[in-house]
């Protein structure tokens, strides 16, 4: 049973990570108006890629130090992840741009199929372990256990995170994607090039997912094809719930979920009084996202979407 | 029938003779395939349950226009219902209900049949209510989360009370039995025999043959255009009194009801539920079928099922032999490469062939030259 | 029976709405008598279009009463306003594009007829004579309108006259008690208007009020019998179309201060 404070730590190392994976929903969104459904998908493949380069590093060169191991496969994650996602987007999405908004939609899905199967293929369907590569003993700090991986996770999310918004707002590719967000038209006449900043945009975000990817991975020392899929719809919700196309708003709706889901799990036993037990806990998700998108679709900190004519 | 074949309905002579050819081909199918053996046969009687999926889930996104993802949530419901009425599973976890049903819980399929449409038509409203509002993509996003949360229900529902089983599912499900028949058995019926697979599949191809005439009918009617209406331009089909809301909840309410009766029909012929049959690759398979068939055109959406179901035997047929002869082994597995494919099938379609295999033939005359004349008329 | 108060169609008082900072509408009104033509003008930007969508329903006031045949309405439900008798085209056509004309007219029975999804299953007799009923009755609309021989034409690919008619074929199939019409004969040339007002003097013969939006000030000066003028959300005058193109605060309105003192002619 642990305390109060553990649990809040543990909802900020799920909350940064689903902050991570949600900006690459709210960002793809709020430019294009697509729910990028593939977005788990590619952080699945960004985890099991630094897996494979992981083991293979320690297989060839057993004698590198874990960091240097791990920064590696961190890499070759983004690097995948990134390649993936243009590849898609140029292939997938880009030639629907303007039709009707069910058909980009549906090859979303389709692209998620796809690149499941493909993972099961190269990596199997069996769940593997992902290894410790850090350090796994317990750090007190302030009465309360955190090892350093979670550590890392929070510090490193808080870090991304800064560094986007000073892209988004202070360099000239951020103000593009900003513009295109608005009106792609006119950000066109602007001289703005709409399918680079795109192009950008789900880069960002795919570079995210990776590094979400190979967090989750190594918070929970599990790779396997489908790892995905809840995170990724569980990051969706967080995007709505700070409010679509809201860059901080995804970044305080992946908090507050990771929160709500820690301290949930963690008392759900208590407050239904046994009935539902912590495997309801994904429920949770799928319950706020309902909730918010039926009472408050624009989000906690409201919508930034185009008005599409 | 206009709408389906709209040049040969001029020849009522020749829509009859192919009515009636296509009944011969129909019952005696499982005659001819079934020479390879009764898993053909159970193929095609699956094929039947996929068509009538495919065909409620068009009534909601081929008609109305809204995209369900969760929708089988739909079948688990009303194959989990019938699993419930007609197994030892309630008597055997409950000694009230033992007792009040000393001789097992059975069901008569004319108790089921509308059982489970109601019971599914009740969590379509419950469902819809709050969403309808949603736009195009969100409501994509929460119907999938409703079937999420169906299926982690189904999963968990095994603790304090045992209602479902969790995910050991419920078995030792009875077979169906009707007019003095029970499917479960093999029947001699004039002189031939017939496997319990070829009954099923008798039952199955008369409710799907019931399923394509109410879509039909849906289709020609009040109902029916209004939720065309809606799906060309909802301001003005409200500034034109249709009750959208009321409208949109009737389109998954009716679309639920047909996927409540097949998984009811499901529970029945296979004897068994468990959670896995009812997960998200379910639903997508199901969009699948009415997106490649045709979007909203009720012969593209039967050609999609039929197609997309028949497809895994054929692969699984073809696949592994040709695998086995050149690598000696599987590599790729028949199930996940016909996932992949279905998967490339919905990028494809989108990409190439937006409408379907099968659309709707233009609708109304739409002469080039009208065409040519109304937009030098436009200012 | 009374002979002094007039038989109002439509009673519409107090009308506010403001869009955050701007004053849409202010205190706007409107008494339309049963069988008139009764014309909203007033220069771009007024609030016409806005004080239509109000009393349609899409938009709602911030105040208002609302009176349809002597009973109050609510206007905050598109389809009850045209369940209640209000039918409406609209300023850029909102026809159902791919559907045919006879079926977006048919579309416009659904508010006036009663079967149910039952009925269609399973065919019973009060429904299929219903369709029968709406199938002829639309027919009659579309040849009303002078488009019959394009009933099974794809609503998308008639020609731009052809599909304001629709609309109104569409509008009057809902029987309304007040046919209500957003800048009908935008976009035409000079023979489709005079082909528009000879269609809107007839619907009014047969006894549907109509209230439109127009900014072709010689069709409105011929064809209503009272006009209300708009400027920035307010009324400036109400009345018979002479008096009100002679009313000064009207022409300042259109043409601007200069012009007070000159008075327009039109024919």
């Amino acid at each position: 049973m642990e305390t109060f404070l553990q649990q809040i730590i543990n909802g900020l190392v799920l909350g940064s990570m689903y902050a991570l994976i949600a900006l690459g929903y709210t960002m793809v969104y709020g430019i294009m108006n697509l729910i990028n459904f593939a977005h788990g998908d590619v952080l699945t493949v960004g985890a099991l890629t630094a897996l494979s380069t992981i083991l293979l590093l320690q297989a060839l060169f057993p004698g590198m130090p874990g960091w240097a191991v791990i920064g590696c496969g961190l890499l070759a994650a983004i690097t995948v992840c990134v390649t993936l996602s243009l590849i898609i987007e140029r292939v997938a999405y880009r030639p629907l741009r303007n039709a009707p908004r069910l058909a980009p939609l549906i090859s979303a899905i389709g692209v998620s199929i796809v690149i499941q199967t493909v993972a099961m293929l190269v990596w199997g369907r069996n769940y593997m372990t992902f290894p410790q590569l850090i350090p796994n003993t317990p750090i007190d700090v302030a009465g309360v256990t955190v090892t350093a991986t979670k550590l890392l996770v929070i510090a490193l999310s808080a870090l991304v995170m800064v560094g986007l918004m000073l892209l988004v707002n202070r360099t000239k590719l951020g103000r593009a994607m900003r513009a295109t967000a608005e009106n792609p038209r006119v950000a066109g006449l602007m001289g703005v090039n709409p399918n680079f900043v795109i192009a950008a945009t789900f880069a960002i975000g795919a570079a995210l997912a990776g590094l979400a990817g190979v967090m989750l991975a190594a918070t929970y020392s599990v790779a396997h094809f489908y790892m995905g899929f809840l995170p990724g719809l569980k990051a969706f919700t967080a995007a709505v719930l700070g409010g679509i196309g809201n860059i901080p708003g995804a970044m305080l709706g992946g908090l507050l979920l990771g929160l709500i889901e820690a301290l949930g799990a963690g008392y759900i036993g208590q407050l239904t009084g046994g009935v539902l037990g912590s495997h309801y806990q994904d429920v949770f998700a799928f319950a706020i996202l309902i909730i918010v998108l039926v009472f408050r679709p624009s989000g906690l900190l409201g919508e930034r979407v185009a008005d599409r004519a | 029938m206009k709408t389906l074949l709209p040049r040969l309905s001029q020849n009522r002579a020749a829509v009859w003779l192919g009515v009636v050819l296509i009944a011969i081909v129909l019952v005696a199918l499982p005659f001819v395939i079934g020479q390879m053996g009764n898993a053909w046969v159970r193929a095609l009687a699956f094929a039947c349950l996929y068509v009538m999926l495919a065909l409620g889930l068009n009534i909601v996104v081929g008609f109305a226009g809204l995209l369900d993802l969760g929708y089988i949530a739909f079948y688990a419901v009303g194959a989990y219902m019938y699993a419930l009425l007609a197994s030892p599973h309630l008597t055997s976890t409950f000694p009230w209900i033992a007792q009040m049903f000393p001789e097992g819980l059975h069901s008569s399929i004319w108790l089921v049949i509308p059982l489970g449409a109601g019971i599914a038509a009740i969590f379509g409203l419950l469902l819809g209510a709050p969403v309808l509002k949603l736009r195009g993509d969100y409501l994509a996003i929460v119907t999938l989360g409703f079937g999420e949360i169906v299926r982690i229900f189904l999963n968990n529902l095994n603790a304090p009370v045992n209602i479902t089983n969790g995910p050991q599912g419920i078995t030792l499900i009875e077979p169906i039995r009707m007019l003095g028949v029970n499917l479960g058995r093999a029947q001699e019926i004039f002189g031939l025999r017939l496997p319990s697979v070829y009954l099923y599949y008798y039952l199955f191809l008369a409710l799907t043959i019931i399923a394509i005439i109410i879509c039909v009918r849906l289709q020609d009617s009040r109902l029916g255009r209004a939720w065309m209406a809606i799906r060309e331009d909802e301001i003005a089909a409200k500034a034109m009194g249709i009750n959208v809301r009321n409208v949109k909840l009737l389109a998954f309410a009716l679309g639920a009801t047909f996927g409540g009766v097949s998984g009811a029909m499901f529970a029945a012929f296979q004897g068994f539920v468990s959670p896995e049959s009812f997960i998200l690759n379910e639903s997508i398979i199901v969009l699948a079928m009415v997106v490649l068939g045709g979007l909203g055109h009720i012969p593209g959406v039967v050609l999609g099922a039929v197609l997309l179901a028949i497809f895994p035997e054929i692969l699984r047929h073809t696949v592994v032999p040709v695998q086995n002869a050149l690598f000696g082994q599987v590599i790729i597995d028949a199930e996940i490469l016909r996932m992949m494919l279905y998967g490339m099938a919905l990028v494809l379609i989108m990409l190439y062939r937006p409408k379907g295999l099968w659309p709707a033939p233009e609708h109304g005359v739409n002469p080039a030259s009208r065409v040519g004349v109304a937009a030098a008329g436009r200012a | 029976m009374s002979t002094t108060a007039p038989d109002h169609v439509l009673r519409v008082s107090g009308v506010n709405k403001r869009f955050g900072g701007l004053q849409a509408l202010a205190d706007v009104g409107i008494e339309i008598t049963r069988g008139e033509i009764y014309g909203l003008i007033g220069p771009n930007g007024a609030g016409k279009t806005t004080f239509f969508n109000v009393i349609t329903g899409l938009y709602t006031p911030d105040s208002g009463s609302f009176e349809l045949d002597g009973k109050p309405y609510s206007p905050h439900d598109v389809h009850r306003v045209a369940q209640a008798g209000i039918a409406r085209t609209f300023q850029n056509i909102r026809l159902f594009p791919d559907m045919t004309a006879l079926e977006n007219v048919m579309v416009g029975r659904h508010v006036r007829t009663k079967a149910t999804a039952l009925g269609a299953i399973l065919r019973t007799r009060r429904t299929l004579d219903e369709e029968r009923a709406i199938k002829s009755r639309s027919l009659e609309l579309l040849e009303y309108v002078g488009i019959r021989k394009y009933a099974d034409y794809q609503a998308r690919t008639l020609a731009y006259g052809d599909q304001r008619r629709l609309e109104i074929a569409r509008a009057l199939a809902t029987e309304p008690k007040l046919l209500a019409l957003d800048e009908p004969a935008a976009g035409m040339n000079a023979t489709e208007k005079v082909a528009l007002r000879t269609l809107l003097e007839a619907i009014s013969r047969d006894g549907i009020t109509i209230l439109l939006i127009e900014h072709d000030v010689k069709l409105v000066m011929g064809l209503c019998d009272r006009v209300t003028v708009l400027d920035y959300g307010k009324m400036i005058a109400a009345g018979a179309p002479a008096q009100v193109q002679s009313n000064p605060a009207v022409i300042e309105a259109y043409l601007g201060a200069g012009h007070k003192a000159v008075a327009t002619k039109v024919a």
